[in-house]
């Protein structure tokens, strides 16, 4: 018996876009006139559809399919991850199998109870104390009274408020409610479980915690259905992976493969960047940038790295004026800002050559098992060491994004937490046994 | 891991297609939801004020002061013999009951909109804590009434035998409006509108500020299609003494019983969309 079963299931909203502009006056007044009736037929059929906006045939824009025959169906105790654009009908998706909306076609079946978090604090009221609220949200969240009663120590500990459990929660700090929130929904023991962006919310201790609880519940054997942007998060807590795009379910695979797959798609970070007129490349009379792209150890293009192998960095340029010494290099930040380093050609050689013109292609080799998940963008820089000044900075030309299959050497060993740090090398660890008897004291 | 309930449904989600009754199982299963926003309401309701529940019993005596003061002192109103002050108290308490009830339960959609989007719930609950949950505030009030009832040694009479029933009426009535109203209410923003003009004209055809004896006995039959009228008449009958008014008692039983099945009908139809619609 499946945990969940999803049937080609869609969703058509009406998004309310019709206005029909109208140009005399006089059609502008009987508009007016008919306007009661417009409304009323307008709100009428907020939630029917002709025969036409079903079948797809329509050029309406007044719909929206936020979900196209969708199937899939996920196993007890799967947890899959569901990754998507925004926009792309995650949310939608979630709404459906949570039955807060109904779906326009298809069917879903779920064997056992569900839980879906969509918000932290769901049921919260500000007037009552937080004991008060404790009982409140796991009851809107479909726990029994009985059940509360039995974990009621247990959650008040995890929230770590004990002193202000009779307190208000309009009095909390939003700190304290989100942790006494989570705390309730930490301790729901449905037999599926539905979790939307939850985890954006909090500060990296919260998120922490929040990731730490979900595999624990993965772990024992309930099903999970997650959805969320920390693509980090998906492949770490995930064995299998939905992508969705345009309310399609596009790929259905291991988690690691599905967001290698979303991220080559993110066109907001472009992997490659190119100049095709040389007159308005980045450079001067010297030396123009005329493309910067990122690689794979077969010199493929490439924009999601998998963290255990290298990444190649590549600058293409031209040399317009002999006699130059130039020395290319890049800056690797991270997405939070931060300058992870900079690598120009060490090589005391090459760092001497007098360059003839002509057109050169530059490629900085980051090996494998050093960078952290994530985004990284890349500084690329042109010194002119006979000169004395920079032809040319491009500050953020190409990103790619790290990512770390859960299957990979670096992350078997960081299961439980988060990784820190900037970077996350690999690093030969000796351990050596000393038997008691060799230990001097004193 | 063992799950920590015997309720383990099948859930099937579907188009919306089929009419039907509410899933009495399911609402049963959320018991204790119902019994917290009950208490929530009650509880929120009184936060941070000095008078607490007492205030329950208040609202009622000052509207039966009022109407003592125009309709029993100043004009003077015929009230088949019963002290105005009596009469009026036992109208009223039902009355505010209703009109109460019937206004959180037609809103109690758009008052809960913020958890409607974020976590499924039967939306039948929503309606139901509102209605049920009024109750607290008319037990309360039952307090002024039976100091009244003490005050003119009125006796207790068989009549009082019918009181669970008109109680239930009592109920009955504002829930079968709600039921339809709420989800009208959701569709169309304008029934929230009607709703305060409604609820002011509302008290001028129900037999609270005087006796349905004034009412024209031609007219009678198109009043007591109200079924408010039944429910105050019957309290009327079942502390005063006075005899059953059979036909508004009936008529109100029946309409109550009509809503309350096509409303459930129709909210079922309707608590799948509030959604999309809201």
């Amino acid at each position: 018996m499946k945990a969940i079963q999803v049937d080609n299931l869609s969703k058509l909203y009406r998004i309310g876009n019709t206005s029909d502009l109208e140009s005399s006056e006089t059609n502008r007044f009987v508009k007016l006139l008919q306007r009661p009736l417009n409304n009323f037929r307008k709100y009428r059929s907020l939630y029917t559809f002709t025969e036409q906006e079903l079948a797809g045939e329509s050029n309406s824009k007044d719909i929206l399919w936020a979900l196209r025959d969708v199937s899939f169906d996920v196993d007890p105790g799967e947890v899959v991850g569901l990754v998507g654009a925004n926009g792309a009908g995650k949310s939608t998706l979630l709404k459906i199998i949570s039955r807060i909306t109904p779906p326009t076609r298809g069917r879903v079946t779920i064997n056992g109870r569900v839980s879906c978090l969509i918000e932290v604090g769901t049921g919260f009221h500000a007037e009552l104390t937080g004991l008060e609220n404790i009982y409140l949200s796991s009851a809107v969240l479909g726990m029994r009274k009985q059940e509360v009663d039995r974990k009621l120590d247990e959650i008040i500990a995890f929230s770590g408020i004990e002193k202000f459990i009779n307190t208000p929660v309009k009095r909390f700090s939003s700190g304290m409610s989100v942790r006494l929130a989570f705390a309730v929904m930490a301790h729901l023991e449905p037999e599926v479980l539905i979790v939307d962006e939850v985890l954006a919310v909090g500060d990296a201790e919260f998120q922490r915690k929040c990731l730490n609880k979900m595999s624990s519940v993965g772990r024992a054997g309930r099903t999970v259905l997650f959805v969320s942007h920390n693509m980090a998060a998906v492949t770490r807590l995930c064995d299998r992976a939905l992508l969705i795009r345009n309310g399609q379910l596009v790929m259905d695979s291991t988690s690691a493969e599905v967001v290698h797959n979303h991220v080559a798609a993110d066109s907001d970070n472009p992997s490659y960047r190119e100049w095709e007129d040389l007159e308005t490349a980045p450079g001067d009379d010297v030396v123009r940038l005329r493309g910067v792209r990122i690689v794979n150890a077969n010199g493929g293009q490439m924009s999601s790295a998998n963290a255990s192998r290298p990444v190649g960095i590549q600058m293409t340029y031209d040399v317009l004026e002999g006699g130059h010494i130039l020395h290319p290099y890049f800056t690797v930040v991270t997405d939070a800002g931060v300058n992870l380093f900079s690598t120009a050609d060490s090589d005391e050689a090459a760092g001497q050559v007098v360059r003839k013109p002509g057109r050169y292609i530059s490629t900085a080799w980051v090996p494998g098992d050093l960078l952290a998940e994530g985004s990284h963008y890349v500084r690329v820089v042109m010194r002119s060491v006979t000169k004395q000044y920079r032809p040319f900075t491009e500050r953020d030309v190409v990103a790619f994004t790290v990512v770390d299959d859960a299957y990979g050497s670096v992350s078997s060993s960081w299961w439980e937490g988060r990784p820190t740090g900037l970077i996350m090398p690999k690093l030969d660890w000796s351990t050596e046994y000393v038997p008691s008897e060799m230990i001097i004291e004193g | 891991m063992a799950s920590q309930s015997n309720y383990h449904p099948q859930i099937k989600i579907e188009p919306v297609a089929k009419w039907g009754f509410p899933d009495f199982k399911e609402l049963f299963h959320y018991r204790d939801l119902l019994f917290f926003l009950i208490w929530r309401n009650i509880k929120v309701a009184y936060a941070q004020s000095v008078g607490g529940l007492a205030w329950a019993i208040v609202q009622p005596a000052m509207q039966v002061f009022i109407f003592s003061l125009v309709f029993g002192g100043l004009l003077d109103l015929d009230t088949d013999g019963i002290p105005y002050p009596l009469f009026s108290t036992v109208a009223v308490i039902p009355w505010i009951y209703m009109s109460g009830a019937m206004a959180s339960g037609s809103s109690s959609l758009l008052t809960n909109v913020s958890i409607l989007g974020k976590v499924y719930i039967p939306r039948l609950i929503f309606v139901l804590y509102q209605v049920l949950g009024s109750l607290v505030g008319f037990f309360i009030s039952l307090i002024l009434l039976f100091a009244v009832l003490l005050f003119y040694r009125v006796g207790l009479t068989m009549n009082l035998l019918m009181l669970p029933v008109v109680f239930v009426l009592m109920v009955m009535v504002p829930l079968g409006v709600s039921l339809w109203l709420a989800s009208l209410t959701i569709r169309f923003r304008d029934v929230r509108i009607m709703m305060g003009h409604l609820m002011r004209a509302l008290i001028y055809i129900v037999p609270v500020m005087y006796p349905s004896s004034q009412v024209p006995a031609d007219v009678r039959p198109l009043y007591i299609l109200n079924p408010f009228v039944g429910v105050i008449e019957g309290y009327k009958s079942c502390l005063l003494g006075q005899p059953f008014y059979w036909d508004s008692l009936m008529t109100s039983a029946i309409i109550s019983v009509v809503l309350l099945v096509t409303g459930a009908l129709y909210f079922r139809r309707m608590e799948r969309v509030i959604v999309d619609v809201i």
